[in-house]
């Protein structure tokens, strides 16, 4: 019982993992159909961040830093991605394969950039004093950085719905994504939308990225570690959709979780990639299936 | 639509005449020209690079022609290298040996069973190329038949080149691990290690190369290749048609796995050496962009392209190990943004401008006609709108 | 069109088949020309007017590039340093440097081409076994000369390679031997990066702990690069070892460490020793997540003696004073002053020599003294055991005391036999 819980614990930690690092190609991905392999390098660029605020601040005001890196690497992400977006994503609309041969490339250029600024080592990132440790209950271990995580993309999940559903910027998203030139024929500025979109995509990687500094190494090759993952999260989950992205990140969290205990890491990870197959074989849309109107 | 779907097809055979030239062209370059005035470290190189090549002609039929972005192609490199690297290691040790990469291991006294068959080169080098044939073949049929995405397509793909890294990563004693498979000694009698013998094996790689390229043009060109061009351009009109779709694309892929399998045999004696690090993820992506760099639609180019790429990644990390990271990172982006049709397109707009300059490299008049047709019809690429598709079930 | 295109194959077909011939042709007279010189080694490689051309092979890129690039910024130092001395037999050291990609067939491919067209005396790199394994035919088929600066699984001795690193009896057996004498451990526990040094490492401590009485209670391999490390330590929490030794790589290393602290363990309730985490990788890693861990390498940045403090004062002048220096990195100077020295000693740069000339060579090393075994090419090095401090140094809590003799393929040890 106590393995269970502890291992259910596990599989909920990485799935929150997975859905941070997920959440924002739900929407460059999911709703604007860009596969954005530069997502991994901006996931990078939110743990740079998170250092390069820690190394300013000084090593007495970790806290500080660290509360001031998840606002400072969204909008560095984010804005990372508007560029992205204006200099190249906005010429591809409509050739989603040639923007993952583009961001591939963009992603190269930034991770030798963060080499050339950083140096090739990893960097230390201290969490904050706060996040040290962990506590048991009921013989589970909860490690505060974990249950931190998990605190961050639960109001994450939360905020991004109420955007979605409640705000007139949400509606306009939700209307572009589901029929693009009838939102334009109906007064939506579907450029702007798509900027929107992908700045707040990208900025949620930056997100991510802070996070990531608890758990992980802060190197230039940060992001190849997550990218796939990411991408199998929303592709099992379902194009676009929060709800499928949620569900299929538990479900990849726990299989992983549970087969690792059983077996090993690396039966583990191939297993997983065999689930995914042979899941996608049973039902190709992913987990959760928009309904849109109109053919495409 | 229906109007740019006709340009699309060759009108008629071509002349061969033209063609031929070029094609002989190629033939005393890779055969006569390069071998006269490269050093031998040079020329082996080359060889690794006309495997390369050969990957990049698969890549070129299921991509340029079908539309299919196979971000996969290092699973099969891979199952085809390993299959002919542990022949070659049965042979080096000699009979009633174990090849060292078994023996350090210390859990077998004689050849597992996984390794058994391979002391045939019989059953070894048909493997090479059937096995990769095969997986595609299982995966494609339950990709197509599903009508699996385009982007789905291309990141299933990527997971499972990811998935066989891992698991021959982790059984170690049987695959080598990491390490991979290396120290071969002999290939068919050839040594791998002398310059001269090295020098076949640059022929033998040419040679492949050659009729490789000749039967997937011959096929491009044929009733086939206008179905695969049409099945991607337009899946249910094909279907209307009476076709299956999902079988005309199939067809490419399974070859396009047998192509890259068999480059992976021929990469094992010329480099000498097999290991997952060639057959990830990331080894994937780059073979891709060759294709990409080169011209996804002529296949002549697309060989070329990964030719060219590679020279270029050995030779500038030569002189500027840190600047090849960026300059390649520019070049994808320069060339799908500005070209989409890789080198082979901006050749073709050069000849546009200069009609009547020779140049080499493998484009019809008719694939030019289709090139023009396409840009301008349709915005390069005309793989997203297979995948964008998705046509509603009842069409079967 | 059927039977057009039959013609056509005809045609084609012919035409290679001449093309074929004709190249078989040339190939017969070009192989007998030049193709045999590239793999005779030339007399004095690498020597060229008042230059000595010598080879620095690396990733500069990709997932290793964290190791390797200090290692190579430590070679440089030492040709800098030889340089400055007057060269090697008066002439100046140019350094040829590659970039391995982290890719193992990149590792041979540059190694080919720092050999036949660099023509260089010896080459300097290398750092996972699998570019090692790889460069290793490389050098043996054209007989020039490989120094490879990082401790590794053994049960290799290449003639043509020079290992400066530590072999497994010169590391992880006075490793084992520590946790077993000073920390009392009976059960232990083996985590490990899933590839052929940590297999190998743990194979070799699962027969020592068998003979020498110490309970194995567990084995976990993650990927490399793997950075999800929960299940593994709530496996390692199960097993209730009294320590753990740790073979982890690379990027892992950095996620095992954290999420071993966050897990609520630390070196007084779980005592660790790793073999692949040194000072350069604590950077990465934060100390407050490593302080009190036992590591065993060689040498440590704290290791006393005027040459180590000379090494790490030249170290931090040249590349920051924010940077460490630790066991590949003084390998890989050593290294190069090792080949330096046996050049001087033969009088020449020609491979045959230099070997002869290294048999028994001593060099007042930054760990101290260091002698080149005549047998197996290994070095003799004292092995150390050391402790995480909380300035993110190591120091020395035990170990040999002296030099040990590199025993790769452990013939001297009885419980090693059958491995």
């Amino acid at each position: 019982m106590e393995v269970f819980l502890n291992q259910l614990f596990v599989g909920l930690s990485i799935a929150s993992i997975l859905l941070l690092v997920a959440l924002g190609l739900t929407f460059t991905f999911g709703q604007m159909n860009v596969i954005n392999m530069a997502h991994g390098e901006f996931i990078m660029a939110g743990a740079y961040t998170t250092y390069v605020l820690q190394t300013a601040l000084g090593t007495g005001l970790i806290t500080l830093s660290f509360g001031l890196a998840l606002p400072a690497a969204f909008i560095v992400a984010g804005t990372m991605g508007l560029i992205l977006e204006f200099t190249v994503i906005r010429r591809l609309y409509g050739r989603p394969l040639d923007t993952l041969l583009v961001t591939w490339g963009v992603g190269l250029m930034l991770q030798q950039l963060a080499r050339d600024l950083f140096g090739a080592q990893n960097v230390n990132v201290d969490a904050p004093t706060l996040l040290d440790g962990g506590v048991d209950v009921a013989g589970v271990s909860l490690s505060y950085p974990r249950l931190f995580i998990i605190g961050v993309v639960v109001l994450v999940v939360i905020a991004i719905a109420a955007y979605m559903q409640r705000t007139p910027a949400g509606r306009r998203m939700r209307a572009v994504m589901q029929n693009r030139p009838l939102a334009s024929v109906s007064g939506v500025r579907t450029t702007r939308v798509d900027r929107t979109t992908f700045f707040i995509g990208s900025g949620l990687a930056g997100l991510a990225g802070v996070g990531i500094t608890l758990l992980g190494p802060v190197g230039p090759t940060l992001g190849l570690n997550y990218i796939i993952d990411a991408f199998l999260v929303v592709i099992v989950g379902g194009l676009g959709q929060l709800r499928g992205a949620i569900l299929a990140a538990l479900a990849l969290g726990m299989a992983n979780s549970f087969i690792e205990y059983n077996t090993t890491a690396s039966i583990a990870k191939a297993g997983v990639f065999l689930l995914i197959v042979l899941f996608l074989q049973w039902r190709p849309q992913g987990m959760i299936v928009q309904q849109r109107r109109g053919l495409a | 639509m229906l109007r740019s779907l006709a340009k699309l097809l060759p009108a008629s055979a071509p002349k061969p005449s033209a063609f031929l030239v070029r094609f002989a062209l190629m033939a005393v370059t890779l055969l006569l020209i390069a071998p006269a005035v490269l050093s031998d470290f040079r020329l082996s190189l080359l060889a690794k690079f006309l495997c390369f090549a050969i990957i990049a002609v698969g890549i070129g039929l299921a991509w340029g022609q079908g539309g299919l972005l196979v971000l996969g192609q290092g699973l099969f490199f891979g199952l085809g290298g390993y299959c002919m690297g542990m022949h070659m290691k049965i042979v080096d040790a000699g009979p009633g040996n174990l090849p060292d990469i078994l023996s350090y291991s210390g859990k077998y006294d004689s050849l597992p069973a996984l390794w058994k068959p391979f002391s045939s080169a019989w059953f070894a080098v048909p493997m090479a190329i059937l096995l990769p044939m095969a997986i595609a073949a299982l995966l494609g049929a339950a990709i197509f038949r599903q009508r699996i995405r385009g982007a789905y397509f291309a990141i299933l793909s990527q997971a499972l080149a990811g998935a066989f890294v891992i698991v021959i990563v982790g059984n170690l004693s049987l695959t080598g691990g990491t390490n991979g498979l290396t120290n071969f000694q002999h290939f068919f009698g050839l040594s791998v290690i002398d310059a001269g013998d090295q020098r076949i094996l640059y022929f033998i790689v040419a040679t492949v190369l050659l009729v490789v390229f000749l039967a997937t043009r011959a096929l491009v060109l044929g009733r086939y290749g206008r179905l695969l061009i049409a099945a991607r351009d337009d899946e249910d009109r094909v279907r209307f048609l009476g076709y299956d779709p999902a079988r005309v694309k199939l067809v490419a892929y399974v070859l396009a796995a047998g192509m890259a399998g068999l480059a992976g045999a021929l990469f094992v004696p010329v480099v000498g050496i097999i290991s997952p690090a060639l057959l990830g993820i990331v080894p994937s992506i780059e073979m891709v962009i060759w294709v990409a760099l080169g011209g996804r639609t002529a296949l002549a180019w697309a060989a070329a392209g990964a030719v060219i790429v590679n020279w270029a990644k050995t030779s500038i990390s030569e002189q500027f190990p840190s600047t090849w990271l960026y300059l390649q990172g520019l070049l994808f982006v320069v060339v799908i943004l500005f070209l989409p049709k890789g080198v082979a397109g901006a050749v073709e707009h050069l000849r546009r401008l200069v009609p009547r300059v020779p140049l080499p490299g493998g484009m019809r008049m008719p694939e030019r006609k289709a090139a023009v047709a396409a840009a301008r019809e349709s915005p390069p690429a005309a793989a997203p709108k297979v995948n964008a598709a998705g046509p509603p079930k009842e069409v079967a | 069109m059927r039977r057009l295109g039959t013609t056509r194959w005809v045609i084609a077909g012919l035409a290679v088949a001449a093309m074929t011939v004709a190249g078989c042709g040339s190939s017969d007279s070009a192989s007998s020309g030049g193709g045999s010189s590239a793999s005779k080694a030339s007399a004095e490689p690498g020597v060229s007017g008042d230059k000595i051309k010598v080879g620095i092979l690396h990733s500069l890129s990709g997932t290793m590039a964290i190791s390797e690039v200090s290692v190579r910024d430590a070679e440089l130092l030492a040709i800098e340093e030889i340089n400055k001395a007057g060269g090697v037999l008066g002439k100046k050291l140019v350094p040829v440097v590659e970039d391995g990609a982290s890719d193992w067939p990149t590792f041979a491919e540059k190694a080919q081409k720092l050999i036949s067209t660099d023509k260089v005396a010896a080459t300097f790199g290398g750092w996972t076994s699998a570019s090692r394994k790889a460069m290793l035919p490389v050098f043996e088929r054209n007989k020039a000369l490989l120094y490879y600066p990082v401790q590794y699984e053994g049960l290799e001795a290449s003639p043509y390679i020079f290992y400066t690193g530590a072999t497994t009896n010169q590391q992880i057996i006075p490793g084992l031997e520590y946790l077993k004498n000073d920390l009392k451990v009976k059960k232990l526990f083996l985590v490990g990066s899933d590839y052929v040094f940590p297999r190998t490492a743990n194979k070799e401590i699962k027969a020592w702990a068998k003979a020498n009485g110490m309970q194995i209670v567990g084995e976990e391999y993650a990927p490399l690069g793997n950075t999800e490390y929960a299940t593994t330590i709530n496996k390692i929490k199960d097993a209730k070892p009294d320590a753990v030794f740790q073979t982890i790589n690379g990027d892992s290393n950095v996620a095992f460490w954290k999420q071993f602290t966050d897990a609520g363990l630390n070196a007084k309730k779980l005592p660790v020793i790793s073999v692949s985490t040194a000072e350069d990788e604590v950077r990465g890693v934060g100390i407050k997540n490593i302080v009190g861990q036992y590591v065993a390498w060689n040498y440590y940045q704290t290791t006393p003696g005027a040459k180590n403090e000379a090494f790490v004062k030249a170290y931090k002048a040249k590349y920051g004073a924010d940077r460490v220096t630790d066991d590949p990195i003084e390998a890989g100077y050593v290294g190069v002053h090792l080949w330096a020295k046996a050049a001087e000693k033969a009088g020449s740069t020609n491979v045959d020599k230099v070997k002869a000339a290294s048999k028994g060579l001593t060099f007042d090393a930054p760990e101290g003294l260091v002698t080149v075994d005549g047998e197996n090419q290994h070095i003799h090095k004292t092995a150390r055991i050391g402790k995480l401090q909380p300035n993110g140094l190591i120091d020395e809590v035990g170990g040999s005391g002296k030099p040990i003799k590199p025993d790769p393929y452990l013939k001297s040890y009885p419980w090693a036999k059958g491995l």
